[in-house]
């Protein structure tokens, strides 16, 4: 009986399933808020403006994010630097520095864009606001302080976990040039305030084989 | 009839009626959960412990929400439809007998709505009155797409109500020569299965003595062709084609909402549990089994025929749920061909075959 085969087939999928979901070894669904899964090296979320070591801000005011970003969510305005006590080491620095993060889609063309690695992503992207002026994160919000510590919107929020403004910044790494192979493990990219160091991902061969195993975790 | 005659009658109506609600909120909430683990997913896990009285919530929301009335309807029918669900689905139950009779002074009670003589019979009318209320439904919305499902519940209930009449003869015969000349009544059908198979073939009998005397073990394919038929019966996937989200928005119950959409969903549930109870009591010997009399406390073994009811009735309800998650829908077409090209010849070339078999054990070779 062909057909008895066949729906019994499909019996021992689902069957099977339902017991090892049971038993917890198959169980996809975590319970959100109370437990949270390990996120992505690469993901995507809320933005940080960095600085150097030294303290002063690596954003020079260019506005290539702002012009790179697909849904023109990125206003800047730079402005000369008062050469006695400058704000970046460059000639101008961002003194407007505007997201709105309701038009924001996360692509990352601004980290992609920005000459200085001014502009990175962090982990966090529990946002939500009950209006819509706050979700345009302006200057003050976005800019870590002197020892790199990253301004967090609601700090009281149970679901604002602050070590993922700390777990910038796997993207920016992807996007130096190490994929090529001249630049296998050289370090691409100049420091950031605070204690946070980045090595360079090792080399592809050597990365895609690592990840392999754990493709499960990060799908 | 005295009074006492009078409140035994409502008494064990009240239970049927009561059991018959807790357990269908039960199975809704039961149905997610296992369907969850099926799909490696949670499931309800909000209202009450395990999310247990997720069904009384829902129940609660549909109850304070209002029940539309879009323009175009058929109001007397439109408004109708949803009792003509929920009556014949409840009617049907009533015939099942779910525990042994028990003596309460000098009364008998008999845990089973009402014992009519001509219970199948009963049944298959009832079954047939639910597919009115898909078909009005889908007729009085005045839409095009309660329309199409309440067209293709009417093509879908004639095909399979036919192969599961034809498979219930089967059984209805076979029962007929396990006793006292033939029976339509439940309880009889459930009585005539107690014990075991060992008395009937002798060589065998160390053997057939520890198997029950259920129908399923000599009526095993008008059980499988049963089956299927209640599955169609109650509109469950892979037979859906009623209600299927995805071709025709809900089917005959796009246009409902609040009350009157609960009252088809309700129906829906008993309507798989009274199935499944029938098909326990007709293959599966009701409750009948062990009941330990002389070692348990009586009040136990007067409560384990009914915990056997439950458990063969749940093995059924499981299937029910388990080839929900497997199987995908049938095509129109391939609905069709099942039923009037697979099932019902197959019925009847079963009845024929159990006919001769009977027939031959009655009486032997005709020659002879």
């Amino acid at each position: 009986m062909g057909l008895f085969n066949e729906l019994w087939k499909g019996l021992k999928v689902t069957g099977g399933t339902m017991l090892r979901t049971i038993a917890g070894s198959e169980l996809v669904t975590t319970e959100y808020p109370k437990e949270t899964r390990q996120k992505p090296q690469r993901f995507h979320g809320r933005h940080v403006l960095n600085r150097y070591p030294d303290g002063m801000e690596k954003c020079i005011g260019c506005e290539l994010c702002a012009g790179a970003c697909p849904a023109d969510c990125i206003h800047v305005r730079g402005a000369n630097n008062d050469p006695e006590n400058p704000t970046s080491p460059g000639e101008r620095y961002g003194y407007i520095y505007e997201i709105n993060m309701l038009r924001c889609i996360f692509c990352g063309l601004c980290v992609e864009a920005c000459p200085t690695e001014a502009i990175t992503m962090t982990h966090l992207f529990e946002m939500s606001t009950t209006n819509r002026q706050d979700a345009i994160y302006t200057r003050e919000e976005l800019l870590m302080d002197r020892s790199g510590n990253v301004p967090h919107m609601f700090p009281d929020e149970k679901l604002g976990d602050l070590d993922e403004l700390e777990s910038a910044d796997g993207w920016m790494r992807a996007t130096a040039p190490s994929g090529m192979a001249a630049y296998e493990g050289v370090k691409m990219w100049r420091d950031t305030a605070g204690s946070r160091s980045w090595d360079p991902e090792p080399p592809q061969e050597e990365a895609d084989r690592a990840s392999r195993p754990g493709e499960e975790n990060n799908g | 009839m005295t009074w006492a005659e009078f409140g035994v009658v409502v008494l064990r109506v009240v239970l049927t009626f009561g059991l018959l609600m807790v357990l269908t909120i039960l199975n809704v909430w039961l149905e997610r959960k296992l369907l969850a683990d099926m799909q490696s997913r949670i499931g309800p896990n909000r209202a009450g412990p395990f999310g247990i009285l997720q069904t009384v919530a829902d129940g609660l929301k549909l109850f304070f929400k209002e029940s539309i009335t879009p323009r175009k309807v058929e109001l007397g029918m439109y408004v109708l439809a949803p009792f003509l669900a929920v009556i014949p689905a409840f009617l049907i139950f009533m015939m099942v007998p779910w525990g042994a009779p028990f003596m309460i002074g000098d009364q008998e009670v008999i845990l089973q709505g009402a014992d009519l003589n001509i219970g199948l019979l009963f049944i298959l009318a009832m079954s047939s009155m639910a597919v009115y209320a898909v078909v009005l439904a889908g007729w009085s919305s005045g839409s095009k797409y309660p329309l199409i499902g309440g067209v293709r519940a009417t093509a879908q209930a004639i095909s399979y109500e036919a192969a599961m009449g034809l498979s219930m003869v089967a059984v209805v015969m076979f029962t007929a020569t396990q006793g006292d000349g033939g029976t339509l009544s439940l309880s009889e059908i459930v009585n005539r299965q107690a014990g075991t198979w060992g008395d009937v073939i002798p060589v065998l009998q160390p053997v057939l003595q520890f198997v029950p005397r259920w129908n399923i073990f000599p009526q095993i394919v008008a059980f499988v062709i049963f089956f299927v038929a209640i599955v169609a019966e109650t509109n469950r996937a892979p037979f859906d084609l009623v209600e299927a989200e995805q071709e025709i928005v809900g089917g005959f119950h796009t246009e409902y909402s609040g009350m009157r959409f609960a009252m088809f969903f309700l129906a829906e549930y008993v309507n798989i549990f009274s199935m499944s109870a029938i098909a326990a009591t007709l293959f599966l010997g009701g409750w009948n089994g062990p009941t330990f009399d002389d070692v348990l406390p009586g009040f136990i073994s007067a409560l384990l025929p009914t915990v056997y009811f439950l458990l063969k009735t749940y093995a059924i309800v499981f299937l029910f749920f388990w080839i929900r998650a497997t199987l995908p829908r049938l095509r129109y077409d391939q609905l069709m061909t099942l039923g009037w090209k697979r099932l019902i010849p197959g019925a009847l070339g079963w009845l024929v075959l159990s006919t001769f078999v009977i027939a031959f054990r009655q009486f032997g070779l005709p020659w002879s």
